[in-house]
């Protein structure tokens, strides 16, 4: 089940094939969930499971799709995924599903879910692809809650709704919340920072001139 | 006709697509590494957000919407579809994407080289099915209504697009600290041009 190969595959995408800030993939929807951190979590466990049972699907009827039309039948199937999830969230979790607005079904347009297809599970068996879309999922959630917890820690001093920087005392020192975080350019000066990050401790990713 | 104008200039500099929204940030990042590629992408952009959104508007309004198939007779008055519409959105997208390519190929051969790669590509772009949930969201009420706010969309991100790849062209006489170079500073020169755009912010006619 885990051999060594598979634990790589689920590896890599967490760092050095990091789907967002290596691959450059799913940065639409990526950035606009991250105010909070609440949401930015429902958001990555959405994109985890559509992308782990898409791959499976399409892993497993590859042998079977006719190669002109294989863009259709990936749409098709993420499609369902995405209806399912945003059904779901509807009935269980609605006011994380009101926040997310029109970002759960951008997800059917999310570069991961058609990269991984292509890139993966066309080429693969169900169970490796399966692990590979948790993977890239789970990298890309990862980034997610990053830049959502720093948005939402130094922007409105809580983390998950509780009061963190209140609760410290740390207002009565002077100290103000930044209210630049919670707007939007904020997440994308952000993710360029991890970039950074991510680089300069890893030089074979850095850019040739 | 105020009205228009209105939703046309919000949608282009106050909801912009990638400052507000950062929809369409894959094409726009992969894309924006020269001017003259980013006008054939941005033109096509401009051009699919024109044909899809009102048709998307006219597909949701007689087709997804609860009550809307009553048109079809009195039993049908009841019948909600809308969980549907992520699925019927995304291929009316595809299906236009790819008439619009064969009209451009058949009638302006000129056109269809120059924007040739890009249009295929447009299927896929965010914001494209970003801009008819939106319109979904909005409840826009008319076909103008719609109309005006796909146009300005679509002119709002090849503004977005044209002033990043006119930027990376100077970019390349400079000297980027090397771990930034390439995707970190274009994320940063972005989130600086968003917070130029929120100046707009507010603004009413």
């Amino acid at each position: 089940m885990f051999s060594a190969k598979n634990w790589k595959i689920l590896k890599t995408p967490l760092g050095r094939e990091n789907p967002i800030t290596v691959q450059v993939l799913g940065i639409c929807s990526a950035l606009a969930v991250t105010v909070k951190l609440k949401p930015a979590i429902v958001m990555a466990l959405s994109v985890t499971i559509v992308t782990a049972v898409s791959n499976l699907v399409i892993a497993a009827i590859r042998d079977y799709i006719p190669d002109r039309i294989r863009i259709i039948v990936q749409l098709v199937v993420i499609a369902t995924m995405v209806i399912l999830v945003d059904q779901f969230l509807k009935a269980y979790a609605f006011d994380v599903s009101k926040q997310l607005s029109v970002f759960v079904g951008l997800i059917i347009t999310n570069c991961i879910l058609m990269g991984r297809l292509e890139a993966f599970a066309m080429a693969n068996k169900p169970w490796p692809s399966f692990i590979d879309g948790i993977g890239n999922g789970a990298g890309y959630g990862m980034i997610l809650v990053i830049v959502a917890f720093l948005r939402e820690l130094l922007g409105s001093g809580t983390v998950l709704g509780y009061p963190v920087m209140q609760k410290l005392g740390v207002y009565s020192t002077g100290y103000v919340n930044n209210g630049l975080l919670i707007l939007p350019p904020m997440a994308l000066i952000i993710v360029g920072m991890i970039i950074w990050f991510q680089r300069s401790r890893n030089e074979s990713l850095i850019e040739k001139k | 006709m105020e009205h228009l104008l209105n939703i046309f200039i919000k949608s282009i500099f106050i909801d912009n697509m990638i400052f507000a929204f950062f929809l369409g940030m894959c094409s726009y990042l992969a894309v924006s590494k020269t001017v003259k590629t980013s006008i054939g992408l941005g033109v096509a952009v401009v051009f699919v957000l024109l044909i899809t959104v009102p048709v998307n508007f006219l597909v949701e309004h007689y087709v997804l919407k609860k009550g809307a198939l009553a048109w079809l007779g009195g039993s049908f008055a009841e019948v909600d579809l809308s969980f549907l519409s992520f699925m019927v959105f995304i291929a009316v997208i595809a299906a236009i994407v790819q008439l619009v390519e064969m009209v451009i190929e058949k009638y302006s051969p000129a056109l269809y080289n120059s924007l040739g790669i890009f249009l295929p590509l447009i299927a896929v772009n965010c914001a494209i099915l970003g801009a008819a949930l939106f319109m979904q969201e909005r409840e826009y009420q008319s076909v103008a209504e719609a109309t005006v706010f796909g146009v300005g969309s679509g002119i709002g991100w090849m503004l977005a697009i044209l002033s990043i790849a006119a930027i990376r062209e100077k970019l390349k006489y400079s000297n980027v600290p090397a771990p930034l170079r390439g995707l970190g500073i274009t994320f940063i020169l972005t989130g600086l041009m968003a917070i130029a755009f929120m100046g707009f912010m507010g603004i009413k006619l």
